[in-house]
């Protein structure tokens, strides 16, 4: 099943190799991983999304929280987060294609059903963008294929998710560090935390 | 050396001076190294340092074991060095040796100069990359500004929560270039916090019901009581509840073996009541361990009835092989700290600690003891006499010379891999934490001699044995040469049986008796030792053992014996891969004059 990591990182050279590297050990198959800067100076924040069985999500967890490059890993299913995807899309739309020039315009149709952008006209091809959730950016390749358009190119940046609400994160909490000040971690409000059932027990320690 | 500084108070130091002045200020006084291109310039420094020894070995091998065996027998963290390349990469066996041992460890490499890095200049490896996953963390520093404050996060890293090694690259043109040094503004920032849990939290309050619930608790004691130092509570924590305590192969020593409640080894190995006991329990207390495969045996069939609380400063560890029914993340001593009072403040807990004046073994102490029987010596007296000598009396007789000279908590045994490790943990009766030094995880061969090496400069006033196959003695042997240049006293039990011992015993069982590849020819051990200058001793014989260990004892310098034992002699009890904890193979019955003790 897939799991899906939001990873606060220091942003060091081999920050993402460390990671990486992680996955490798634990033999599980990384799907997607994005990085980029964070709202913190010198910080970077990961999404990577893990094929791994159910019971796993603990461990890749417990041990994402122990490479010291990391500074904070939240685990986040879709009912408490926003997951996005950005997706370029190349499409064969020259005058000898099956549809002819005419397609150009069932493609902008499309693209508008699927709030897609239209980024780039060529003589033999249109390029579209797209933003959403996966099964979204499937579902416009899907037509495309389906209606006969020749797709030639595909880029997906793979997933990036953000948990809903105020908090970013429970980790430091769930490991039962409450020596911290508020201060030290703005973004950690222990009376925003949402139910999860999915957490493994020991994660689930609740302040009592 | 020190020259001051016009624009601040701080004197101006060379990258090399500076990584010297922060080893000392972190406390260390024993470095273990050797030298090369790439790492000159700090063994050039190394002369304004005089606090400083630097032992030099003939093998970096060598060095990341003696750095092992120093930080197992003290408690401080080990420091090795070595250059760029091929010095570099021979540390790897070390960190990794470290690194599933958990034990604090610095390395510290030369790296070519960081204007050609990555040109595959000279002797340039990326040795951060290859360590990667063998240590905790490392660094790789390209500015004499950065060696301080890297070095002493590197001893922060090591020596916090679950302990490991640390390998800091060092460039050599960060080691010639100068700049301000300050220890003090060195100081790395707090570490991210350990987990802290609360009295009030649920999985206290869980642990504590399952623990008064138990009618069959067996403690699980692992090497985490002694990296936390929780060796008291522990034992408190055991009396207070009347609780027998099974030990993995790390954990030995932690308790005393002499202690009522100390039953012994678990795992592969270990004594048929001691597995028999955890099978039976309804509830297992895992101390800081981590539940191995060569103590579980087959996971499905683990301790079938025992709710399990495991006590680990790793979350990682949780659940990984056993699932845990509470789990308790945090510094094992504050665990017990906060448990202990919650517990005893039990009407019903608080009879058994009036016991403690009176003890009173409980039903199921008693069942345990029964089971034992005299299985615990009989394994050694039975063996039949034949002329040959038997590694298990060699470790049995080196414990008795020990105890009989009131030696015993100021010895200290480093074992190597196969099977006298097994012996040892069998027949040397540990009382002390850290009085065994041997390499559990990884299972290095070749550990022994250099990590005896750190244990006697880290402990000088010990009597240090290291005990070594003949297969595994060979692997680093060339540090009797380093012995011999530091002037150590360190004694050698070579248990010589033709053999890889421990792979012949695996090719008996399971291959046929195909060895394959496992005879192993020797040289003359007592010769060689001669050759460095060291004395020693061929011991065939019973009689002869007991005065030879006392001469090597006493005598003050090192000294080697070559104990000449049975060939083809097996460790029992054992458990073969895929069966269940209690489905032990039992020692074969060889005397048939005698009744077999396993019909009893
Ligand atoms: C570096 C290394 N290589 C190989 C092994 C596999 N191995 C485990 S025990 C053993 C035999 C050890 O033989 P010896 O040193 O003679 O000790 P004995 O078992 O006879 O006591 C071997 C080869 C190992 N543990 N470490």
């Amino acid at each position: 099943m897939l799991h899906t990591f939001v990873a606060l990182v220091q942003d060091k050279p081999g920050a993402l190799t460390r990671v990486a590297s992680l996955f490798r050990r634990l033999n599980i198959n990384i799907v997607s991983l994005t990085v980029g800067e964070s709202e913190r100076p010198d910080t970077s924040r990961m999404t990577i999304v893990a094929d791994a069985p159910e019971n796993a999500a603990h461990r890749i967890r417990a041990s994402l929280y122990k490479l010291e490059t990391t500074i904070d890993v939240d685990e986040v299913n879709r009912a408490d987060a926003v997951v996005r995807e950005l997706c370029l899309i190349k499409v064969a739309a020259g005058p000898n294609e099956p549809h002819g020039v005419r397609s150009r315009s069932q493609i902008f149709e499309f693209a508008q059903v699927f709030r897609a952008r239209v980024v780039d006209l060529a003589p033999e091809s249109v390029m579209l963008e797209m933003t959403g959730s996966a099964s979204k950016i499937e579902g416009l390749l899907q037509v495309l294929r389906e209606s006969d358009y020749v797709i030639l190119e595909v880029s997906r940046t793979g997933r990036m998710a953000m948990r809903r609400g105020h908090h970013t994160s429970r980790v430091l909490k769930a490991l039962g560090t409450h020596r911290l000040s508020p201060s030290d971690f703005p973004t950690l409000d222990p009376d925003a935390l949402p139910e999860d059932e999915t957490l493994p027990s020991q994660f689930d320690e609740s302040e009592a | 050396m020190l020259k001051s500084n016009q624009t601040n108070q701080h004197p101006t130091l060379t990258g090399a001076e500076i990584l010297w002045a922060t080893l000392a200020g972190e406390g260390v006084t024993t470095v273990f190294g050797y030298p090369g291109g790439a790492i000159l310039p700090i063994y050039d420094a190394l002369r304004n340092f005089p606090s400083i020894h630097h032992v030099l070995v003939r093998h970096e091998q060598g060095a990341s074991h003696m750095a092992d065996g120093y930080a197992r027998a003290s408690g401080r963290p080990g420091v090795c060095m070595a250059t760029s390349g091929p010095g570099a990469t021979n540390l790897v066996t070390g960190l990794a040796t470290a690194m599933l041992d958990s034990i604090p460890l610095i390395a510290i490499t030369g790296q070519v100069s960081s204007k050609v890095l990555g040109s595959d200049a000279f002797q340039e490896v990326d040795i951060t990359g290859i360590t990667l996953p063998v240590t905790k963390h490392n660094f790789l520093v390209m500015r004499a500004e950065d060696i301080a404050p890297t070095l002493r996060e590197a001893f922060q890293i090591a020596t916090s929560g679950r302990p490991g090694p640390v390998l800091v690259d060092i460039t050599k043109d960060a080691q010639q270039a100068t700049t301000a040094f300050s220890f003090a503004a060195a100081r790395p920032r707090p570490h991210r916090p350990h987990p802290m849990l609360k009295a009030e939290s649920s999985s206290i309050r869980d642990a504590v019901e399952l623990i008064q619930q138990s009618k069959k608790p067996v403690i699980l004691a692992g090497h985490g009581i002694v990296e936390s130092g929780a060796e008291a509570e522990v034992l408190a924590f055991a009396e207070a509840h009347q609780i027998p305590i099974a030990s993995t192969l790390l954990g030995l020593g932690a308790i005393p073996a002499a202690h009522p409640l100390s039953l012994g080894m678990m795992g592969m190995h270990g004594e048929s009541w001691v597995n028999n006991a955890i099978q039976q329990a309804d509830l297992l207390l895992a101390f800081g361990m981590r539940f191995d495969d060569r103590v579980t045996g087959n996971l499905t069939r683990y301790a079938p009835n025992a709710k399990k609380i495991h006590v680990d400063i790793d979350p990682s560890e949780i659940n990984k092989n056993v699932h845990a029914d509470v789990a308790l993340i945090g510094d094992l001593k504050e665990v017990l700290q906060l448990l202990l009072p919650l517990l005893n403040s039990h009407p019903e807990r608080s009879e058994v600690s009036d016991a403690r004046t009176q003890p009173q073994p409980s039903e199921w102490l008693r069942t345990i003891d029964a089971s034992k029987g005299t299985a615990a010596v009989r394994d050694i007296i039975n063996l039949p006499d034949n002329g040959h000598l038997y590694a298990a009396h060699v470790i049995n007789d080196i414990w008795h010379e020990a105890a009989a000279a009131g030696r015993l908590e100021q010895t200290i045994i480093v074992t190597d891999v196969g099977q006298h490790q097994m012996w040892e943990a069998q027949y040397f009766k540990h009382e002390a934490p850290r009085s065994l030094i041997t390499s559990g995880g990884l299972g290095t061969m070749g550990f022994a001699l250099p990590a005896a090496i750190g244990a006697k400069a880290a402990c000088p006033e010990k009597d240090v044995w290291v005990i070594a196959g003949d297969g595994g003695f060979q692997m680093t042997a060339a540090e009797l040469s380093t012995i011999v240049q530091e002037d150590m006293a360190i004694n050698i039990a070579v248990i010589n049986n033709g053999f890889l011992g421990m792979v012949r015993q695996w090719q008996e069982t399971f291959y046929d008796k195909n060895y394959s590849a496992s005879p192993i020819l020797s040289p003359d051990f007592v010769k060689l030792a001669a050759a460095h200058g060291i004395a020693g001793a061929n011991v065939s014989k019973r009689p002869e053992v007991t005065p030879t260990v006392t001469k090597a004892r006493t005598s003050n310098k090192p000294f080697l014996i070559n104990f000449q034992v049975e060939k083809e002699d097996g460790v029992y009890p054992m458990i073969a891969p895929g069966a269940a904890l209690h489905e032990m193979v039992r020692r074969p019955h060889r005397d048939p004059l005698l009744p077999n003790p396993e019909d009893e």
